[in-house]
């Protein structure tokens, strides 16, 4: 039993924890973003896929790694103002677009790399993040090569949750995007333009979703697989629910969330041959699930969520 | 090669590649040329999709026969592009039957004139439904017994998908290799649960090497980037890895498709029947798997057991063990 304690303490662990959560948390404070302005997007698994390939491949073509990453963003972008358009203008079901927009994105990031890179035995490679030690604080013992020794873009997630949260709950802006969450007819009396704003705000949450696909083909792995997002999209969307709308608990979430799962693949080195494998693999879900009943008891869901504004309707 | 580069999930390709292959191909005369689609459920990158993909463009650029191939083609819609394909008059379809496994029987029964090539768990049906399974266990066990003598840990990791058969029968094969020349060897296993996740098998493999591990069995693509990141060595699996990670992977398990491809051409070409189980031809005797390994990374007295054992397994006189049960 003492091997269950003892993982815990070694610094792969942790280190592994934030890389399985960078993705997740771009990907978290996206859709989080989205939603307080009143649009659920699902179309986050396709917008990632989107992101992964087109940050992968602006750097396969010679751009440097932050272009890729800023290209991912923009793309991603583009897939929120098209969803915007659909669900904000034109009122359709958030559901079924953001599905659609998946379903869009992914098949249309399999075509484009088909046609811009050849067919070879493995796909081609490009060269990814290098992990950065912060000066003084990569060397404090078992946290200082854990946290200070990723790769940028992670530096940049943790940095975003804490924008977000600033910018939502302490500035003009956020509270316009929040009041147009709850109660859009509100924010229109008080002079705001909620079709505006929940465009921005699909807009922008698109590009982080984007990104947090980019790390995978730019940090965590070199190559672009079609089908290499894995659901990840789909845990950002539970992780909003977890995180209670609160870009915080978002951060946190993602983290508990990689923490089971860098957990249970050192398990398995550990209990491999007690346990059937498959216990482990369940095991960030299970937990999650657990996490999600507790927490979401107290959750606040946006008033407006899925509802598509008309101006003059009731 | 362009026109090869094509297709989307629901494209088809046909003419443009076929044209290209045949003008490619010294011309057959008085002969219609023999026929081969490939219904790939995944990209053609994808390691294993990528041997078929491979043998089957080698073999239309030998002239032996005309390649046409759809990738990435979801299970729902598998059966559908098998009928057009049967339809368009192929003589032979090769793919993966694994989740279609009742549909394609069904759809084979339709077309007899049509040879069928599947990857399968299940055993050949009617007169024209042949089946292999992926047996590249041979090279593991050779790889084995070169990681033995490397490792100073004495724990050996593999990263595996999901514990299928196929998957265990290969990471069986590398065990049985490294006991066979390092009987106190401690082995460890992670699956991923997901055949598609390089980040999740860098993350497998690099738990193993927290955990002591110092020479990992990459199953899966993203394992031997754990390996590189740490300086430890890695082996490969299907393909050559050795070119995409040059200082760690030391050694690769390769499969050859083009000996099951041939056998199926052939038992077509004679009048079938193509029922056959087809997974023999993966066996090294048959030219089907094989060892390579960089010379320059293994002790030089590490390689004379190995080749020998090599040699032993071309005659007939050494058999691997094929172990299909779970490794734990």
């Amino acid at each position: 039993m003492t091997d269950l304690i003892d993982i815990l303490f070694t610094v792969g662990l942790w280190s592994s924890v934030l890389r399985i959560a960078t993705p997740l948390i771009f990907g978290t404070l996206g859709a989080l973003l989205c939603e307080r302005a009143g649009v659920l997007n699902l179309g986050i698994e396709g917008i990632m896929t989107f992101g992964a390939m087109a940050g992968w491949l602006a750097v396969f073509m010679g751009a440097d790694l932050w272009t890729g990453i800023l290209v991912a963003a923009l793309t991603g972008a583009a897939f929120g103002l098209v969803h915007a358009a659909l669900t904000v203008t034109l009122g359709l079901s958030q559901h079924v677009t953001g599905l659609g927009i998946t379903l869009l994105a992914s098949s249309l990031s399999y075509y484009i790399f088909r046609l811009a890179v050849d067919v070879q035995g493995t796909p081609p490679t490009i060269e990814p993040f290098a992990p950065l030690s912060v000066p003084g604080l990569s060397d404090l013992p078992l946290i200082g090569p854990a946290l200070f020794t990723q790769t940028a873009p992670t530096y940049l997630a943790i940095a975003l949750a804490g924008v977000l949260a600033y910018v939502l709950f302490r500035t003009p802006l956020g509270l316009a995007v929040r009041m147009t969450g709850e109660n859009p007819h509100a924010a229109e009396a008080q002079g705001l333009n909620p079709i505006h704003i929940r465009y921005g705000a699909v807009i922008a949450g698109s590009a982080l979703m984007a990104m947090g696909g980019a790390f995978l083909t730019l940090a965590a792995f070199n190559s672009f697989f079609p089908t290499m997002i894995q659901g990840r999209g789909w845990v950002c969307i539970a992780l909003v629910v977890f995180s209670t709308w609160r870009p915080g608990r978002a951060l946190f979430g993602a983290l508990l969330f990689a923490l089971f799962d860098a957990y249970q693949l050192r398990l398995q080195t550990v209990f491999g041959s007690a346990v059937p494998y498959q216990l482990f693999l369940m095991l960030p879900y299970i937990l999650s699930i657990v996490a999600l009943v507790v927490m979401s008891r107290r959750a606040r869901v946006p008033q407006a969520l899925m509802k598509p504004y008309r101006r003059g309707e009731r | 090669m362009a026109s090869l580069i094509r297709p989307n999930r629901r494209t088809i390709l046909k003419g443009a590649a076929a044209s290209t292959l045949v003008l490619a191909a010294p011309p057959v005369l008085g002969q219609a040329k023999f026929k081969v689609a490939g219904l790939h459920a995944s990209p053609v990158e994808n390691a294993w999709n990528s041997r078929l993909h491979g043998a089957m463009v080698e073999a239309a650029s030998d002239g032996a026969i005309e390649y046409v191939f759809s990738e990435g083609v979801a299970a729902t819609d598998y059966g559908r592009a098998a009928r057009e394909y049967a339809e368009s008059g192929v003589d032979l379809i090769v793919g993966e039957a694994y989740a279609v496994e009742r549909e394609i029987r069904e759809i084979a029964g339709d077309y007899p004139d049509v040879a069928f090539l599947m990857g399968s768990s299940g055993q050949p049906s009617g007169d024209n439904f042949g089946t292999f399974g992926t047996w590249n266990h041979e090279g593991a066990y050779l790889a084995g017994m070169l990681a033995g003598k490397m490792s100073e840990t004495g724990k050996f990791g593999a990263v595996g998908a999901i514990p299928i058969p196929e998957v265990n029968l290969l990471i069986n094969g590398f065990r049985a290799g490294v006991d066979a020349v390092r009987p106190d060897a401690e082995h460890l296993i992670g699956f991923i649960g997901t055949f598609f996740d390089p980040p999740k098998a860098r993350e497998a493999g690099l738990a193993q090497i927290d955990a002591g591990a110092d020479i990992l069995f990459g199953e899966r693509i993203g394992t031997a980037d754990a390996a590189k990141e740490r300086g430890i060595k890695a082996i490969g699996s299907l393909i050559d890895y050795t070119p995409r990670y040059p200082e760690t992977v030391f050694a690769n398990a390769m499969w050859y498709f083009r000996p099951l491809l041939d056998a199926a051409i052939a038992d077509k070409q004679a009048g079938g029947p193509n029922a056959n189980d087809y997974t023999p031809f993966c066996l090294m005797k048959e030219g089907g798997n094989d060892i390579v390994f960089s010379e320059g990374m293994v002790p030089a007295d590490a390689i004379p057991a190995m080749e020998e054992a090599r040699a032993a397994i071309k005659a007939g006189e050494l058999e691997v063990p094929v172990d299909m049960s779970e490794p734990t």
